[in-house]
């Protein structure tokens, strides 16, 4: 069966990437449907710590990366809710003078490209800034605009104003093949079939599948990142901290957990779409937690998770058109840290899937990069 | 910190004492690990203190039997750690655990989970209150310490365990201000049918059951057809209301009321392990899914006792025997022949020790309102969700368990679900015309008992020098 109303744009994967991109697409008067094979935000957006940083992105992210902090300051007005975001900062702990260079160096090379978001601190600021940190921890960097936000509410934020803006989203519709009908895109599904002149693909682990689908052979590994939250406790810190040399990124939500995350990982099993907790390894969270933060612990964990995602040879996500096949367009890939860059990724698709060009800097996110490597090798 | 045994058992009860009892026999190297301090599990509970005291006179024979069981386990040259409380088990099998505040992690050959059964969550409105408990929890204070509330006690719900504390608690000298019988009527016409066929197995569990109940109707004001309780109170339960089948509804003071209505087994780590469970119809719950053996999906981790499917105490030992039969035959104590040879004459002990059950099931099965609680009720007791949120979000699509634990945060609190997970997936199912089993239950997210973050951190043993 095929379906009756005319399509503009389909996106696969109702994560926050796909999600996003619906949402610019329809505001821009594009007709959208999203098909999404378990329900909206069922993997890594849902799974997400949700941390808003510009702090140490690769300095090939940080146009967008800034461009989706000014987006996330004003986010009430893009979705119509805060999604939870406080902008408390993040910071980036040296923990022994030896670790002091690391950042440094990084300060010295994002200044040199004319970027000013990060900021070094000594130990009596960070201490005013962290109270609760150990004072073994000797400087930090820090990012006083950055934050975190609330994925479940963002989830449900992008989701209505998505739908306010006229975009169907199809929950349990699981993509099984895409093929070239004419000049369009025939995309089936488990239920009924699908036919639009443009693609979004945002399948998250599973968008290399999707790629390959259409003639993209794009080299993706696999992040299952584990999170920690723990019983709910007195107010303790406010920046998301992590540190250098240490997995750990460590913050306090609205109710007072304490989430606990820093990109351990557990074990995915991509076929089954289901990852699971490896406590051996998680062990070393709560170790890097207690050792910076030594009043925490007494306090109980009360969960665990996984989340998938994919994961690319540099760690850059892969946004833009398929350098194969024409109207198709990939966002994926942003290997554990994708979810800052939300806002602006749809902002993109949406430029270039309406006017054909963005004035955005993607060209270093381009799926080019593994396919010309490959034809070299 | 990681040891390795041929067998881990997880709890103390009737099913892990007996299968740590035959699997030594067989010369396997077991450890046998429980959260409380001494062995016996929920329905042998202290009883190496208690046996020969006159509490053991007050708790029964069931209970008094327990003792030659716990003697062959300490005999068995299994090794026993108490007050141990596993957190989580991942596939190897591997377990980890903390005692004395401190984790540790074990490799086993096989692991047994011989956790047992919990209480059957049945919210109503007000059943958070203070002065508002499980059956389950009191009999706990009376096997372990003797005690009895101090003033009289409303008991309302339906099962064996309600009338086995009631009469205990009459024994023992408590006082109970009335008994609320929440048992559907008709419920006896439709049980009998199952009983012919359970014929030789009846006498002995139905004549106690009777006698139960006999006594407390002779020595407590008794209610019949209870359809709906209600406890209210500021602070604490000072009233509690309750109706019944004809429409009559009363109104009375209460300082302690006792709530019981069944039992489900512990599914939480097979959950978290990712088996793959069953719907039991008879029992209204779900269960892992087994061999014949007791092996659940996930190979080397096997369910014996009321994990397994509620059967009672002489099933469980059964049960336990006959899944350490196999593990031994797993390490080549024994031949797959040898291991089914023995097991036989134990299945056949089995059968009958279940023979009672499809009676006792119908006989007991809750009421059909029980499960979808009127909307004020809270649902979810850690982080205080009533039904009328978890109803509004059915209405807005078709959302499973994760979907609603996720916006409402039902689920999220210290308990990991096991208090609201049934009743989430039934009002689901009722909102959205679906059934239980095809809604499901949440995903469990590890560990399922709270660990601290400095016992988890004493498993990393990288040096950090
Ligand atoms: C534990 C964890 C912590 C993180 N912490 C942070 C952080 O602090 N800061 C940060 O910036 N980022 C963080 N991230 C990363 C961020 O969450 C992700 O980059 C982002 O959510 C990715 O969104 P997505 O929409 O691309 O993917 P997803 O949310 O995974 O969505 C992809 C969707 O595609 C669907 N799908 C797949 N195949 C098909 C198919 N064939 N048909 C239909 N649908 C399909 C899937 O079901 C899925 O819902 C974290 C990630 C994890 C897992």
């Amino acid at each position: 069966m095929m379906s009756a109303e005319p399509i503009d744009t389909i996106v696969i994967g109702g994560g926050l990437h796909g999600l996003s991109a619906a949402l610019h697409l329809a505001r821009a008067g594009r007709r959208v449907v999203v098909l999404e094979r378990s329900w909206v935000g069922r993997h890594a957006s849902g799974a997400s710590a949700a941390g808003v940083r510009t702090l140490n992105r690769h300095p090939a992210e940080i146009p967008i990366s800034l461009e989706a902090m000014d987006m996330w300051s004003n986010i009430e007005a893009i979705v119509g809710d805060h999604c939870g975001f406080h902008a408390n900062g993040q910071i980036l702990v040296a923990e022994h003078p030896r670790h002091v260079p690391v950042l440094e160096q990084r300060l010295a090379s994002t200044q040199a490209a004319g970027y000013r978001h990060e900021e070094l601190i000594d130990r009596a600021e960070l201490l005013r800034l962290v109270p609760a940190i150990s004072p073994h921890c000797t400087a930090a960097l820090v990012a006083r605009q950055d934050g975190a936000a609330d994925p479940h509410r963002t989830l449900q934020a992008f989701r209505r104003s998505a739908e306010a803006a006229g975009v169907v989203i199809n929950e349990g519709f699981g993509v099984t093949a895409v093929e070239r009908c004419g000049s369009d895109w025939r995309v089936s599904t488990g239920q009924r079939d699908f036919v639009a002149p443009t693609i979004v693909n945002a399948a998250g682990a599973w968008a290399g599948r999707i790629a390959a689908m259409i003639g993209d052979d794009i080299p993706l590994g696999h992040k299952a990142s584990m999170m920690i939250v723990t019983e709910r406790v007195a107010p303790l810190l406010k920046p998301v901290t992590s540190v250098v040399g240490r997995p750990l990124s460590f913050k306090q939500s609205d109710q007072g957990t304490l989430v606990i995350g820093g990109g351990l990982q557990g074990r995915a099993d991509i076929d089954r779409q289901k990852s699971f907790v490896n406590f051996a390894e998680l062990a070393k969270a709560a170790r890097a937690a207690t050792d910076l933060f030594p009043s925490v612990g007494t306090v109980r964990i009360v969960r665990t998770w996984t989340g998938m995602e994919a994961k690319t040879d540099d760690y850059l996500p892969i946004v833009g058109a398929s350098p194969v096949a024409s109207g198709v367009f990939h966002a994926f890939g942003f290997s554990g840290h994708g979810f800052q860059l939300v806002p602006v990724v749809g902002a993109i698709l949406a430029d270039l899937i309406v006017h054909g060009a963005t004035t955005r800097s993607i060209e270093r996110l381009s799926a080019d990069r593994f396919l010309r490597r490959r034809a070299a090798e | 910190m990681s040891r390795r045994v041929d067998l881990l058992i997880v709890g103390a009860g009737p099913a892990g004492l007996s299968a740590a009892v035959m699997a030594r026999r067989h010369g396997l190297d077991v450890l046998v690990v429980d959260e409380q301090p001494a062995p016996g599990g929920q329905i042998w509970r202290n009883i190496e203190a208690v046996s020969g005291t006159p509490r053991a006179a007050i708790l029964g024979k069931a209970y008094g039997d327990g003792i030659d069981v716990v003697r062959r386990f300490r005999t068995s040259g299994a090794r026993y750690e108490p007050g141990t409380r596993v957190w989580q088990v991942e596939p190897g099998p591997r377990a980890y655990m903390t005692r004395n505040g401190t984790a540790s992690c074990i490799e086993a050959g096989c692991l047994l989970l011989a956790t047992g059964a919990q209480e059957r969550p049945a919210p109503f409105p007000g059943w958070t209150l203070p002065g508002v408990m499980t059956v389950g929890a009191a009999q706990i204070a009376l096997k372990s310490s003797g005690q009895i509330p101090s003033g009289p006690v409303w008991i309302a719900g339906c099962g064996p365990l309600p009338l086995l504390y009631a009469a205990q608690l009459l024994k023992a000298g408590g006082r109970i201000a009335g008994f609320l019988d929440t048992t559907p009527p008709g419920r006896m016409t439709a049980a009998l049918p199952k009983l012919s066929a359970a014929a030789f197995a009846v006498p002995f569990d139905l004549l106690k059951g009777m006698g139960w109940l006999a006594a407390v109707r002779r020595r407590v004001p008794y209610v019949p057809r209870v359809t709906e309780i209600e406890a209210i109170g500021g602070d604490a339960v000072e009233r509690l209301r309750y109706v019944t089948a004809d429409g009559r509804s009363a109104t009375v003071a209460a300082h302690l009321l006792l709530v019981h209505e069944g039992l489900v087994p512990t599914i939480h780590p097979t959950l978290a392990l990712d088996c793959l469970h069953v719907w039991n119809p008879d029992q209204d719950c779900f269960m892992p899914q087994l061999d014949g053996w007791g092996e659940t999906s996930e190979p080397g981790v096997f369910v014996a006792g009321d994990g397994a499917g509620i059967g009672g105490a002489a099933a469980a030992c059964l049960r336990g025997e006959i899944a350490a039969l196999r593990i031994a035959a797993r390490t080549g104590r024994l031949s797959d022949a040898g291991a089914a040879a023995v097991a036989e004459p134990i299945r056949t002990r089995l059968r009958r020790a279940l023979a009672i059950r499809p009676f006792l099931d119908r006989l007991f099965r809750p009421r059909a309102d029980l499960f979808v609680p009127v909307d004020r009720t809270i649902a979810c007791r850690c982080e205080e969700v009533n039904v009328a949120s978890i109803r509004a979000q059915a209405a807005a699509g078709r959302p499973g368990p994760n979907q609603v634990k996720a916006f409402t945060r039902a689920g999220m609190g210290p308990c990991q679900g096991r208090q609201c997970n049934y009743t989430v997936a039934h009002v689901l199912a009722a909102t959205e015309g679906r059934t239980v089993p095809d809604v499901g239950l949440y995903r469990v997210r590890p560990p399922w008992k709270p660990v601290t973050l400095s016992e988890l951190a004493a498993l990393d043993t990288t040096d950090m020098a």
